[in-house]
């Protein structure tokens, strides 16, 4: 073992440790057993016993006790949260980064792709958060108007599936959709006029990189006077937001085709179009993928702050302030749940396609 | 130097009379049919000249004229005392304070995590799936929610405002400084090995100075981003005082001529902060050797 994993193995036993001492007549039996299997895996630090019994410092037994001390917190979070069971929930927690980082060090010289380190470590510590999420706001008895544990939010997102769908559709599939596809299109056809001329590129590039920069937001109340409540003003908002960053991108794309390549392409007598299909758009690619990815996440913020200056009785915005005023924090939880699933998957995609069409860049090409 | 006119500054200008000319035709346009309205319940003859000047000359226009926005400026920043409530630069200053506020915790933040992330493989696997996901919440969105659970738990003024900033802008730092924590030639950091140092010496003598450049170039993102998240975490105070606050009450009262004017505000206020981090880099830049 290294010598952070020395350390956090020591840490851990010495958690389980006080949690036996300081509340051995008061834990339940879960939790005595997780204190335990704790501490005696601190005597893995002995030399001689870890050479004696490999199996003892695997990753998995690691992870297996890290899951078991959880396990036996959360069981226990709703009798209020002493000392000793906030010690197992640190050492349950450095259990699990230390499996973390053994399995880290067993794949440091592997080559290829690791179904669980790309996914599973990730997933591992979003499981960390949600348990001291949950451990925090119940331990410590945080009323649920300011800060909801996340089961609270997790049983509003099945109970209240058909509310949430109806945000969702208002305002991902109307307004969001609508003016992702209307503002990325349209600037992307202005980049490809606007890059025929070296004039018109030299004045548009520095203003767009600016106006990209600009807090846009600001413009929805006046979007929302011009084109009504509904989702046209939200689409409107989303157009401008994401407008700028995709025509700035597009145009710094199209340029970005060597020299060389493109004299080999003026020796082969190719026209206007053909070397615009063929050199210049797949060169921008990388660039437009950038832009789309940015404004994925703009156009959703875009549409949301825009219904808080006047909506429909529906829509993700309407409903996270209206609810708010309601103190039904769980409910504006789910809808930012709602909100950052359909953004992250959104970007998940895009990803993927951008893995796709720019198999050829550099940063795909190696590990 | 007349070159360098010719090439940067003439096509910008010249986008940016296009754009003050399509401005005005829409100005025109937009704010037309109430001015025939007008014409028509006054039975008054006009000739197109007429409703050109009338049309720029609305006390709520639909679309204020250019120079109107100009004049309400000029009248809320030069003409009224700084600390008065109308006064643009009080407003601005509160903006401006909480923006710095927020910039300098997120890019704290924010290199702390890109050196652990760099320093440390399980860091790297846990964490940064984790940080893109974080800006896929749109936080801009619930700003104001934080902002009241915030106040009820006793933190007010500027620390929350600051705090939606500090969220928006440790993301491009963080990434920014990853890349350039990790953009050091591998041919040099085997020639550091060689010379037998330490894993803090590598970091402290080639990492370190080498992400400078990425460092500099997430700042000028992140500090335009901490600008608006200041702007957006104005919104729900009440209207009581900032940027987003005289949108906010712009809106309310139907004063276009005054949530343009903030918005212009805003767009100054944020080219000027872009400027002076880009002035910080190239000294920087400079006193360090870096190459053009």
């Amino acid at each position: 073992m290294t010598g952070l994993q020395k350390l956090l193995n020591a840490a851990a036993a010495l958690c389980g440790l006080y949690a036996l001492v300081d509340g051995f007549t008061a834990l339940s039996p879960a939790l005595l057993l997780a204190a335990g299997l704790v501490v005696v895996c601190g005597m893995r630090l002995s030399p001689v016993l870890a050479a004696a019994l490999p199996v003892v410092i695997c990753p998995q037994l690691d992870l297996v006790i890290s899951l078991i001390a959880a396990g036996a917190v959360l069981a226990a979070l709703q009798d209020g949260m002493a000392g000793a069971v906030w010690a197992i929930a640190i050492a349950a927690w450095l259990h699990g980064w230390l499996a973390v980082e053994k399995t880290m060090a067993d794949d440091a010289d592997a080559t290829g792709f690791n179904w669980v380190v790309s996914l599973g470590v990730p997933l591992f510590f979003g499981f960390w958060l949600l348990f001291f999420w949950e451990a925090l706001t119940i331990g410590l008895g945080i009323p649920t108007v300011l800060l909801p544990p996340p089961s609270m939010i997790g049983a509003r997102l099945v109970t209240s599936t058909a509310i949430l769908m109806a945000d969702f559709q208002q305002t991902f599939l109307k307004a969001v959709l609508a003016g992702y596809t209307i503002g990325c299109g349209s600037a992307f056809v202005i980049a490809i006029l606007v890059d025929r001329s070296n004039f018109l590129r030299r004045g548009f590039l520095p203003i767009g990189n600016f106006i990209s920069a600009l807090p846009i937001i600001g413009v929805a109340p006046i979007m929302v006077m011009w084109f009504g409540f509904d989702w046209q003003s939200k689409a409107a908002v989303v157009v401008i937001m994401t407008f700028f960053p995709m025509m700035v991108n597009t145009l710094s794309g199209l340029s970005a085709a060597s020299a060389m390549e493109r004299d080999l392409f003026d020796t082969y007598a190719a026209g206007y179009w053909q070397t615009l299909f063929k050199l210049q758009l797949p060169a921008a690619m990388p660039f437009i993928f950038n832009a789309l990815k940015i404004n994925s996440t703009l156009a959703l913020i875009g549409a949301i702050v825009a219904e808080f200056f006047g909506t429909p009785i529906v829509g993700i915005g309407f409903r996270i302030s209206t609810e708010v005023g309601r103190m039904n924090l769980d409910m504006v939880w789910a809808e930012i749940a709602v909100a950052a699933l359909a953004g992250s998957a959104s970007y998940g995609a895009l990803s993927l396609l951008e893995r796709r069409i720019t198999f050829w860049h550099p940063s795909y090409r190696t590990k | 130097m007349t070159d360098m006119l010719r090439q940067k500054l003439l096509p910008v200008l010249t986008i940016v009379a296009a754009i003050a000319v399509i401005w005005y035709g829409f100005t025109v346009y937009l704010n037309a049919p109430w001015q025939l309205d007008q014409y028509e319940k006054t039975a008054t003859e006009w000739s197109m000249t007429d409703l050109v000047r009338d049309t720029m000359a609305h006390d709520r226009p639909v679309l204020p004229a250019p120079h109107q926005v100009v004049a309400e400026i000029w009248k809320t920043t030069v003409k009224k005392k700084v600390t008065s409530k109308r006064s643009l630069i009080y407003h601005s200053w509160i903006t401006l304070s909480s923006t710095l506020l927020g910039f300098v915790m997120g890019t704290f933040t924010g290199m702390m995590l890109a050196i652990f992330i760099v320093e440390n493989r399980a860091m790297d696997k846990s964490l940064m799936p984790w940080i893109i996901t974080s800006q896929t919440i749109p936080i801009l969105a619930i700003a104001p929610m934080i902002i009241v659970v915030l106040n009820a738990v006793g933190l007010s003024g500027l620390l929350p405002k600051a705090l939606i900033s500090t969220y928006l802008s440790f993301f491009p730092i963080a990434v920014g400084m990853v890349k350039g924590l990790r953009s050091p030639d591998p041919m040099l950091i085997d020639l550091m090995r060689t010379y037998n140092c330490s894993r803090w010496q590598l970091f402290f003598t080639l990492r370190l100075p080498s992400s400078v450049p990425y460092l500099f170039t997430s700042m000028k993102i992140a500090i335009a981003i901490s600008l608006v998240g200041a702007i957006v975490g104005e919104l729900p105070t009440g209207a009581v005082a900032g940027l987003g606050a005289r949108l906010l009450s712009g809106s309310y009262y139907g004063q276009t001529i005054q949530i343009w004017s903030a918005l212009l505000t805003a767009a100054t206020l944020a080219a000027l902060l872009v400027i002076a981090v880009n002035i910080a880099a190239q000294i920087t830049h400079r006193m360090m050797g870096v190459p053009k």
